[in-house]
């Protein structure tokens, strides 16, 4: 019995492993370590060179050249550590397989819905999800899709048994798609494809103001029945939550920002920003951080540079805006390259650690979880990883290790055990 | 009861004019008019080129019996004296749906795909129908008839717009007073065709341009069989078909690209159609002219765009702006390089708008001559009709316009369009003119009036002093009726009276603005004159932008050449097995490679320093779906009868994008809807040439096969086509491929067979002239499809997608098959869940020849970074990274003796890049392709700003357009679909 239990485990080991289940969560930090030699790229725009990095019980105590080494010593001479990567409005985890509807858990129905929450949707165990590690993005803010208000994310980092564990930041903010004052063509309608106006865009943002202006008002009031909806958006208004607020055009980012403000909302974020480049004053002046689209895009007007999308982030950067880098219209799978849409940005002339910026500290400011993540800084959590060259260029992004929290975390995955076990086969022949 | 209505039905039918002389007559006895008519003293166009001044035009029973300036008048003819008038063929329409009845697309839908014919006897495909007849369907309709005459018209040739083949046409006289014993002129006057399905008709074949296309080469190719006697069955389509051959063939392409096809499509079987134009001919006007087809062209000219809003101004693209700016001057174009063409009044909401878009063609440089032959003696002649109308020589129709002068002058009136012999009167041409400036003595004020505009349809404007008050003025059977109002609209001054003729002056009946009645006076001051500033306005040529290759932002002024150019001291990746070359100089010569190494003299070569710079082969995409109108022809799950060379768009803006990562060869590949997919097209992405340049010169022939989900169609609702499994996918091809065998084995053995361009296509796969490109992605189905190429003994030349290709990399080496991969897609689909990004490393490293491909417009101008992804995912070599976008996809599309690499003697498709190709840093600084540059980061700069300045240039016109009451579009962007392999 005892030997058949013991055979048993064996089995789960060798095939379990390999064959379906996802990588086990790394155990908690017990003892110190040290990474040595690093370029350490901060995440704040800056690199200290010949890096010593402390860490223990999952936070960094120690960064600087010539620090004193404690515990495991990882010599990272010639190589490069950085912050995780922070993915921002994502539904990692919400779907699996897109074309399978069983897997997909991004979009409820309803339109003004910020009480329906990601966090607790979250498959910590996805396939999908574990694939970012290697790359190093080991954080995402975990976003529902679809509707006016898609509802409400939450933070996450990528090694957890379940989406308890996970959570970093839970119910961070409301997402708002903003209406569009144009719209496609009904094509299967006959009408022709391609853009005209929207002949209900007003009607549309007075419903949003209706919204918000409902759920100020219901704040106000102490003796009531729930309204889960208004009850959901009562972080905006005293600064807890943020309101991510999604438009692309000049005036939609007007209108929309100008009635977040007037409605009351502390904290607002522009997400997309296809035209952010035309009113870069007009949020510099409203304090308006942006989560730019990310570059790997193709122009959206047939007129514009070919390579607006490259630039857009730089562009918006050298207006003096915070910036950071999402691809929430992505596929969850595309999300891996983000450091590879940062890399892009430095090609059009942004300089390599502000790219790095745009993909770490600034996204950790932007999402509000700058004072633990984001830079590389003493008393913050040790959430990085060390790459074998240039972790922006796709042929030197190569992690020998990953640390979330300070736990030395799995870097293979579904992929990679198919890969080596089909490697093997033909090794093997 | 019933007996007397019938017989009150034939009293009212027999008292019509036009009794025929062998029926019989019970409303009274048989009388015939035999009279003449004689308008003498007219300026008579007897053709647009024959005019004869003061000239006599003398008709009987509603034709010409003579015309000239000394005509014997007989004695027996009512005389009309002309003087001072003109007189006009009246006009030909011969693309109209006047009086027949055109099918509605039903509302609702959503029903199963219908894959099946709903006809019995007919032709397999609904949508072919010659057996129609527009005359089956005819009723005269006596509102739009006095519409279309009022606009100046006498005959149209009206057809059902509906489907595929069309059927054949009815012309018609606008003759009101007779009946379709008089009025058709031709019961069967030529056959109709489109590009478009019927909107009626649900059979799902053909869902695309290319399918219709397909469709007509099989049609026509089928009757020629079926008329030799081949078939046992009875088909009524091709029967008529047959019938229809001798009539004039109209087809409706409303597109210059359209054109083309069509006239590709008839000139291989031996017809030359008429064409129905789009307005845009002009952009690719020497092709259109060696068509040697006659337009007909509908006279419809874009609105200008509201474009004050600068934000909203920001949607109207560049290529839209132009259209309204260059399109008025179409018809001159066509007119200058000689095409003939008529006008039609096809797609314009209204004829009464005709005439003002005819005189906007005027203005931009149509001559009246061009015009007025494209309204009478043109369309005469496509129709074969000359002999009868369009001209009033004599034995023609009595179909004509009186007019009080130039019939293309904004101020003419037109007073009378006789139709066969019949008066229509339009605007009373004995009513005085009563233009001019007048004294109005009113309610003991005097008043300046000035009456302006037609003569027939007149203005007015009346001041006190200088204040302009609010008038108004109906002048109709010699009677005024016109009115003003003082105090701001609070007083208002009615008057009515009768033009004396004898008079300039005009007197009448007033009522005051408290009811009580009076007299007023209008006393002429002075004779009316044209006004100046509006002559100019209307004299000064309107600026026209020029057109450019493609006619959109980034276009050439002129297209680009090939150059001798040194590159030197470049690093060189030359894909082949000299590697990467350091300090290295590259020369091309005639769009060749011409020399490759160190310290080459330029000669007159032009000199690019590419110091610090790599030099590379163009990226070649195995996979692409850009520059095309069409992917899919999902209406069967066979459609090897397609060809994506028939649906190239030239005028794709990604191809401009793509040269600026990089791109240089493209495989145009059909979609993934079927098993057996389309034939394909492989491009060089020459921006500014025509497809048929873009495409290669003998192309390697290409057909898409795919496999899987999306054959299976199993991500949408459809249940009913087979295969819905991968053991149904099997089936397919092992039935098509034997037809195929028997096709073959019947064709070559000389005996009779229906040629079946599906078969044909099927027969060169099987004989090794065709390779395929099959889209697949789990091991069990690329496994079958090996198999099913060995058991019919040919090559799978390629997998597409082949994201399993890593579980059987060993099979498909010893194959034979290439893989053309993503770097690193998965997830988006149940089939790819096992999908890695190591794929390409491990088949590469088992034997497969490898290419990274896009399938993604986007993904395509960075192939060089996907392909740096086998370095950090399996870690391919640089250098075999490289050849993975260059040479490999090169071999796999059989073109790697012409490009892919550099090497002397191949062509000189080359990126100088500003970096590392492989680096995420890096940017195509030049793309040449055959020694010209398509893309130049320089030129590309200056691009933008001539961008800038010609939309401001063109917004600025518009807004001057609605300064000055312009009728206005709101703003929109024409945007084309990015596609997939999905996209229907």
């Amino acid at each position: 019995m005892k030997k058949q239990k013991n055979i048993l485990i064996t089995l789960l080991l060798t095939f379990g492993m390999t064959s379906w289940a996802q990588q086990t969560p790394a155990n908690k930090q017990t003892e110190a370590i040290t990474i040595t030699g690093a370029t350490a790229h901060i995440g704040d725009g800056t690199v200290v060179e010949n890096c010593t990095i402390v860490f223990e019980d999952g936070k960094i105590t120690a960064l600087g050249s010539g620090e004193t080494t404690q515990g495991t010593v990882i010599d990272a001479s010639g190589k490069h550590v950085y912050p995780g990567f922070i993915a921002p409005v994502k539904e990692l985890g919400l779907i699996e397989v897109n074309a399978v509807r069983a897997s997909r858990d991004a979009d409820e129905i309803g339109d003004m819905i910020p009480h329906v929450r990601s966090l607790i949707a979250y498959n910590s165990e996805s396939k999908v999800v574990e694939s970012m590690r290697p790359n190093g993005v080991l954080m995402a803010q975990i976003t529902p899709k679809g509707g006016r208000i898609s509802g409400t994310s939450s933070i996450v980092q990528f090694d957890a048994w379940n989406w308890e564990d996970a959570a970093v930041k839970v119910d961070d903010g409301i997402h708002l798609n903003w209406p569009s004052s144009f719209r496609r063509g009904r094509w299967w309608l006959g009408e022709p494809r391609g853009l005209k106006p929207n002949k209900d865009y007003q009607k549309q943002v007075t419903e949003v103001e209706t919204f918000l202006q409902n759920s100020a008002a219901y704040g106000g009031n102490t003796a009531k029945e729930l309204n889960p909806a208004f009850a959901a958006m009562q972080g905006t208004f005293n600064g807890s939550q943020k309101l991510y607020l999604y438009a692309d055009g000049e005036k939609e980012i007007i209108d929309g920002i100008t009635l977040a403000k007037n409605s009351g909302i502390k904290s607002v974020v522009l997400v997309g920003g296809y035209h952010a480049y035309k009113v870069t004053d007009f949020l510099k002046e409203n304090d308006i951080p942006v989560l730019v689209q990310f570059t790997h895009n193709t122009p959206n007007f047939e007129d514009d540079d070919y390579d607006l999308p490259y630039k857009l982030p730089k562009l918006l950067s050298d207006a003096g805006l915070l910036v950071a880098i999402q691809n929430g219209e992505a596929s969850n799978f595309q999300t891996r390259n983000l450091p590879f849409y940062a890399g892009q940005v430095v090609g059009q002339g942004l300089a390599k650690e502000k790219a790095v910026q745009m993909i770490t500290g600034n996204t950790a400011k932007i999402l509000g979880i700058d004072a633990t993540h984001g830079t590389l800084a003493i008393g913050k959590s040790a959430t990085l990883f060390i790459s074998e060259g240039d972790a922006l260029d796709m042929r030197t992004n190569q992690l020998s290790h990953a640390f979330i929290d300070g736990r030395n975390i799995s870097l293979e995955t579904h992929q990679t055990e198919l890969w080596k076990r089909y490697s093997g086969k033909y090794e093997g022949e | 009861m019933k007996i007397r209505l019938f017989a009150l039905a034939i009293l009212w039918c027999g008292s019509t004019l036009f009794a025929q002389d062998y029926f019989p007559e019970n409303d009274g006895v048989k009388s015939k008019n035999n009279n003449y008519t004689a308008f003498t003293n007219a300026k008579i166009y007897v053709t647009p080129t024959q005019v004869i001044e003061g000239g006599t035009l003398l008709i009987q029973n509603g034709k010409v019996k003579q015309v000239g300036k000394s005509v014997s008048i007989p004695k027996n003819s009512v005389v009309v004296d002309a003087k001072g008038h003109s007189i006009y063929p009246s006009f030909i329409d011969i693309y109209s749906k006047f009086g027949v009845e055109q099918p509605k697309r039903p509302s609702g839908g959503g029903r199963a795909t219908q894959y099946d014919a709903s006809r019995q006897g007919f032709y397999w495909n609904d949508h072919i129908m010659p057996e129609n007849a527009a005359i089956a369907k005819f009723k005269y309709d006596d509102k739009k008839a006095k519409e279309l005459r009022d606009a100046g018209f006498g005959v149209v040739n009206s057809h059902i717009q509906d489907g595929i083949v069309r059927g054949t046409g009815v012309l018609v006289a606008l003759n009101g007073s007779g009946d379709d014993s008089n009025r058709i002129l031709d019961d069967k006057s030529a056959q109709y065709l489109s590009f478009s399905r019927s909107v009626i008709k649900k059979q799902s074949y053909p869902t695309s341009l290319m399918g219709a296309m397909a469709l007509l080469r099989q049609m026509y190719s089928d009757a020629k069989w079926y008329a030799a006697g081949n078939s046992d069955t009875k088909d009524r389509s091709l029967e008529a078909l047959n019938e229809n051959k001798g009539l004039v063939q109209i087809f409706e392409a409303k597109d210059k690209g359209h054109a083309l096809r069509a006239d590709k499509i008839g000139d291989a079987n031996g017809i030359q159609y008429a064409i129905l134009g789009g307005g845009n001919e002009y952009e690719r006007i020497a092709e259109i002219k060696g068509t040697n087809a006659k337009f007909i062209l509908p006279i419809n000219f874009p609105e200008a765009y509201d474009v004050s809003d600068p934000i909203a101004a920001n949607y109207v693209n560049l290529k839209d702006m132009r259209k309204w700016n260059q399109a008025p001057s179409n018809p001159k174009i066509l007119a200058d390089n000689g095409i003939p063409f008529s006008l039609t009044l096809y797609d314009l909401k209204s004829p009464s708008k005709f005439k003002a878009n005819l005189m906007k063609a005027i203005k931009y440089g149509l001559p009246k001559t061009k015009a007025l032959e494209a309204l009478t003696t043109v369309p005469a002649s496509i129709l074969g009709k000359s002999g009868s109308v369009g001209s009033l020589q004599v034995g023609r129709q009595a179909n004509f316009l009186i007019t009080s002068g130039d019939i293309f002058d904004k101020e003419t009136t037109l007073y009378e369009n006789w139709v066969q012999g019949q008066k229509n009167v339009i605007n009373d041409k004995n009513q005085k003119d009563i233009r001019g400036n007048y004294d109005l003595s009113a309610g003991g004020m005097t008043y300046k009036m000035s009456i302006t505009g037609e003569a027939g349809k007149p203005k007015i404007e009346i001041k006190q002093d200088t204040n302009k008050l609010k008038s108004k003025l109906s002048y109709k059977n010699d009677w005024v009726a016109l009115s003003f109002a003082t105090d701001k609209g609070a007083k208002n001054y009615r008057m009515t009276g009768l033009v004396n003729k004898a008079s300039d002056n005009i007197k009448g009946k007033l009522t005051l603005p408290n009811g009580n009645e009076s007299t007023f006076a209008a006393i002429k001051t002075s004779a009316f004159t044209k006004d100046k500033k509006d002559e100019k306005k209307d004299a000064s040529a309107p600026e026209v932008m020029p057109v450019t290759f493609p006619n959109l932002a980034y276009g050439f002024k002129t297209k680009p050449q090939a150059e001798t150019i040194l590159f030197q001291n470049a690093t060189v990746w030359t894909s082949e097995d000299s590697g990467i070359l350091e300090n290295t100089d590259v020369l091309i010569k005639d769009g060749k490679i011409s020399k490759i190494g160190q310290n080459l003299s330029a000669g007159r070569a032009k000199v690019v320093d590419a110091t610090g710079k790599h030099l590379t082969a163009g990226v070649i995409d195995e996979h692409t779906h850009i520059a095309a109108l069409a992917v899919n022809e999902a209406g069967h799950n066979s459609t090897a009868e397609v060809k994506m060379e028939d649906v190239v768009d030239n005028e794709d803006i990604d191809i401009y994008r793509q040269l600026g990562g990089g791109v240089t060869s493209a495989q145009l590949l059909h979609g993934s809807a079927n098993p057996i997919g389309g034939r394909s097209a492989i491009l060089k992405l020459k921006w500014g040439e025509s497809p048929e340049n873009m495409i290669y010169s003998n192309s390697p022939k290409f057909i898409k096969f795919a496999l899987g989900e999306n054959v299976k169609q199993s991500n949408w609702q459809s249940f009913s086509r087979f295969p819905q499994t991968r053991m149904g996918v099997e089936q397919v091809f092992m039935n098509y491929f034997q037809r195929g065998k028997e096709y073959d084995t019947k064709k070559k053995s000389g005996q009779p067979y229906r040629y079946d361009e599906e078969m044909e296509v099927i027969a060169e796969i099987l004989n090794g002239e065709r390779f395929i490109s099959c889209h697949s992605y789990v091991q069990s189905e690329i496994n079958m499809m090996m198999k099913v190429a060995d058991h019919f003994n040919f090559r799978l030349n390629t997998f597409t997608h082949i994201l399993e290709g890593y579980k059987v990399a060993d099979k498909m080496a010893a194959h034979g098959a290439g893989a053309g991969t993503f770097s690193d897609w998965w997830a988006y689909k149940y089939e790819v869940n096992d999908a890695i990004p190591y794929n390409a490393a491990i088949m590469q490293r088992q034997g497969v020849t490898v290419a990274i491909n896009s399938d993604d417009g986007e993904m395509a101008r960075r192939l060089n970074q996907e392909a740096a992804k086998t370095v950090k995912y399996g870690g391919m070599t640089e250098l075999e990274a490289w050849k993975m976008v260059t040479i490999n996809p090169a071999k796999l599309l059989h073109i790697d003796d012409r490009v892919g690499s550099i090497k002397v003697g191949k062509d000189a498709d080359l990126v100088l890049w500003s970096d590392h190709p492989l680096s995420i840093y890096a940017k195509a600084e030049k793309t040449l392709i055959e020694g010209a540059t398509y893309f130049d980061l320089e030129v590309d700069k200056q691009n933008r700003e001539a961008i800038k300045k010609e939309r401001t240039q063109l917004i600025n016109m518009m807004l001057k357009e609605k300064a000055g009451g312009g009728k206005m579009q709101g703003p929109k962007m024409s945007k084309k679909e990015r596609m997939t392999c999905e996209s229907l």
